[in-house]
């Protein structure tokens, strides 16, 4: 099972012959992921490391029966790219490029949501079932299969929080990476109510940090809808605000968005906080009984 | 990025939302012959990025062009919240009948734009919010449709708008500054107060419009009014060599790979009994270049003692990082003692370099707790 991408993922990369596009679609494929195809409009017939290249999107779903898509086209036409890959069938868009105007985004969501399309990113290190497929730029040799779920706003923290496990020999069942950016495809609740029905997947890791209040709806949500348990962090104690750290939507505006509100309210809901990556990956291991 | 109040009110105009006419001068003698061809009574107003400018005596009001001048003179160069006013706007007095609140701001949550309307204008929204939060009419606007003229007629019968003329006007306002909004792709519009004088005439007396640094690519005109001076110089010249810097307070310099674990860093320097000088991200890369720019742009800040490089190798490998750190250190003085922290992919390999070279005042910890703990210490806690 595991969550976003699997064993039945047939990959297709939008914007396969760029630098990126290339390194990132050719390590997929050697992870063992089905990349069934690439997309980039007037380079049709080519192929990159034996993945045939498409000029459209619809035409590499009929060729290909693709029906996830990896974007990583500039940001001035990422929007394009994901309004294509869901015009064409595909269920599943994982968008890496950074720096898509948020307005794009906006109506890009306010599209594909009731479709019933899983969009993850954009801004985003991707998605990793370890053992099954790799989708995006995630290291997957830091990250071991396993049961413990793992979404986060952030790459590096997410892989340093991946690692702790790993050295504790806690594995995971996926790790998505939701972006971090004002407007995401993905929430962290719209994963966690994934990872909760992922029968693969017994304890959920939330990586979070400051701006926004995703953090503290999904509190709300753990504590109503979910059964499984969830340990979390929360970057950015020592944020100023109205100050953007690094992702633009890291930024406590006014009053909201402190991290401090984010874990008062996750520990009013009964979620445990740790205070450092290394105390999160402790937690989890004290929680699932694993050896220290 | 956020515009001065004088920027905000030039895209207001532009688009049809009634303002004062007004002038920017950055000298008391400009202000003067601003409020010369302005010809009425004038309100002098700071130019600064920041709120509270009212309290801090950064607006007055002025019946000559001499008492404008006068003004300007004790305004310019004042200090409000850390930032030095530099420049000043004219503008035609307005009388005051009622002051009203509209907004419109990107909701991350709803992820829809929202409207905020209250005739509770002219004090800060978030306690109008807190206090009176049925005086505070929100609506939201599918970006996909758009506008609908039904949307301005919610807002103005939520907030009990009763006056014909007002509620026309308004509503054209609340139309303009949504076209305003997604043409300018702007993150927040806020006319706080927007005015009726005493005849019925409604305008905007104040802007604040903030528009998204990742769309600035399709608005040049926009592009073009950053003011590089509102930045401290630390962050003006880490733009220039595109580092993302922060300048903080504290006495530990911070350099790590993604702004989440940077973030981290920050934190775990704070539960070390230390204080972060800054915040920066060296993105994906970890090459020689890379470290320099970066090392360049925190080192001249005085307060920094000690300095917290925390790198987690991902695709980036940490050999890689190892050598670009030490091809730095070839490349440029650094007074400041250097924690490294290496961890993930190769940080053994990446360690070995390190220690192989064992250059003076490099310090190698091998988890971020104890690297913490080790520039804490360095910085003289």
């Amino acid at each position: 099972m595991a969550i976003v991408v699997d064993r039945d993922t047939r990959l297709v990369v939008q914007g396969i012959t760029g630098r990126e596009g290339s390194f990132h679609a050719t390590r997929n494929k050697a992870y063992g992921t089905q990349v069934v195809a690439g997309v980039t409009p007037g380079k049709g017939g080519l192929d990159v490391e034996g993945i045939p290249v498409f000029d459209t999107v619809t035409g590499a779903v009929a060729e290909t029966d693709a029906n996830t898509a990896m974007v990583f086209v500039p940001a001035r036409f990422a929007a394009d790219a994901i309004y294509e890959a869901v015009d064409a069938g595909i269920r599943t868009v994982i968008t890496i490029t950074e720096g898509i105007p948020a307005h794009d985004m906006l109506r890009v969501y306010n599209y594909v949501r009731p479709r019933g399309i899983t969009l993850v990113g954009p801004n985003c290190p991707g998605a990793l079932s370890p053992g099954k497929a790799n989708v995006g730029i995630i290291p997957a040799e830091i990250f071991a299969e396993g049961r413990v779920g793992l979404v986060s706003r952030s790459g590096t923290l997410t892989y340093q929080i991946g690692h702790e496990l790993t050295r504790l020999g806690i594995g995971q069942s996926t790790i998505v990476g939701i972006g971090g950016d004002p407007v995401v495809g993905s929430s962290f609740i719209d994963i966690l109510e994934k990872f909760e029905a992922d029968p693969e997947t017994e304890l959920v890791v939330m990586v979070g940090e400051i701006g926004g209040d995703e953090e503290e709806k999904a509190a709300v949500f753990i504590a109503e809808r979910m059964s499984k348990p969830v340990v979390a962090y929360i970057a950015g104690f020592t944020a100023p605000p109205g100050k953007t750290m690094g992702h633009a939507g890291a930024i406590i505006s006014g009053s909201a968005g402190t991290a401090q509100a984010k874990k008062e309210a996750l520990e009013a809901r009964g979620v445990r906080v740790g205070t450092n990556p290394t105390e999160v990956a402790q937690l989890v291991a004290d929680a699932v009984g694993a050896r220290a | 990025m956020d515009l001065y109040e004088y920027q905000g009110k030039e895209l207001f105009r532009r688009h049809g939302i009634p303002v004062s006419a007004g002038r920017l001068a950055t000298t008391p003698e400009e202000a003067r012959s601003a409020a010369d061809s302005l010809g009425s009574e004038v309100v002098v107003k700071a130019q600064v990025l920041t709120g509270g400018r009212g309290k801090a005596g950064g607006i007055k009001l002025a019946d000559s062009p001499q008492e404008a001048e006068h003004h300007a003179r004790e305004i310019l160069g004042m200090d409000i919240r850390g930032h030095v006013v530099k420049k000043v706007w004219i503008e035609e007095a307005s009388e005051i009948a009622k002051e009203y609140y509209l907004s419109l701001t990107f909701d991350r949550g709803a992820k829809k734009p929202l409207f905020m309307f209250t005739t509770q204008g002219g004090v800060d929204i978030e306690e109008v919010a807190d206090k009176t939060p049925e005086a505070l009419a929100k609506l939201h606007v599918d970006p996909l449709a758009g506008l609908q003229p039904y949307h301005a007629r919610r807002l103005l019968f939520a907030a009990g708008i009763e006056e014909p003329g007002e509620q026309k006007q308004i509503a054209a306002i609340v139309e303009k500054l949504y076209a305003a909004f997604v043409a300018e792709d702007a993150m927040l519009c806020e006319i706080n107060p927007l005015i009726v004088e005493p005849h019925g005439r409604v305008k905007a007396l104040d802007s604040k419009f903030t528009v998204d640094d990742n769309a600035l690519y399709r608005h040049p005109d926009v592009a073009e009014m950053r003011d590089l001076d509102a930045y401290p110089a630390e962050e003006r010249a880490a733009r220039e060599k595109g580092v993302t810097y922060v300048k903080l307070d504290g006495e530990v310099g911070i350099l790590g790979n993604g702004a989440g674990l940077v973030m981290s860093t920050l934190d775990v320097i704070a539960q070390a009994g230390g204080r972060p000088a800054n915040f920066c991200d060296l993105g994906g890369g970890g090459d020689a270049q890379g470290v320099v720019d970066a090392l360049e742009v925190i080192t001249p800040d005085p307060q920094v003692r000690s300095i917290l490089f925390n790198v987690f190798g991902g695709i980036t490998r940490c050999d890689e990082v190892a050598q670009g750190i030490l091809d730095a250190l070839g490349r440029m003085e650094i007074a400041q003692p250097i924690v490294v922290r290496l961890d993930g992919t190769n940080a053994d390999e990446g360690r070995q370099i390190l220690a192989d070279a064992s250059p003076p005042n490099l310090h190698v910890e091998e988890t971020m707790l104890s690297a913490a703990r080790r520039a804490v210490e360095l910085a003289g806690h």
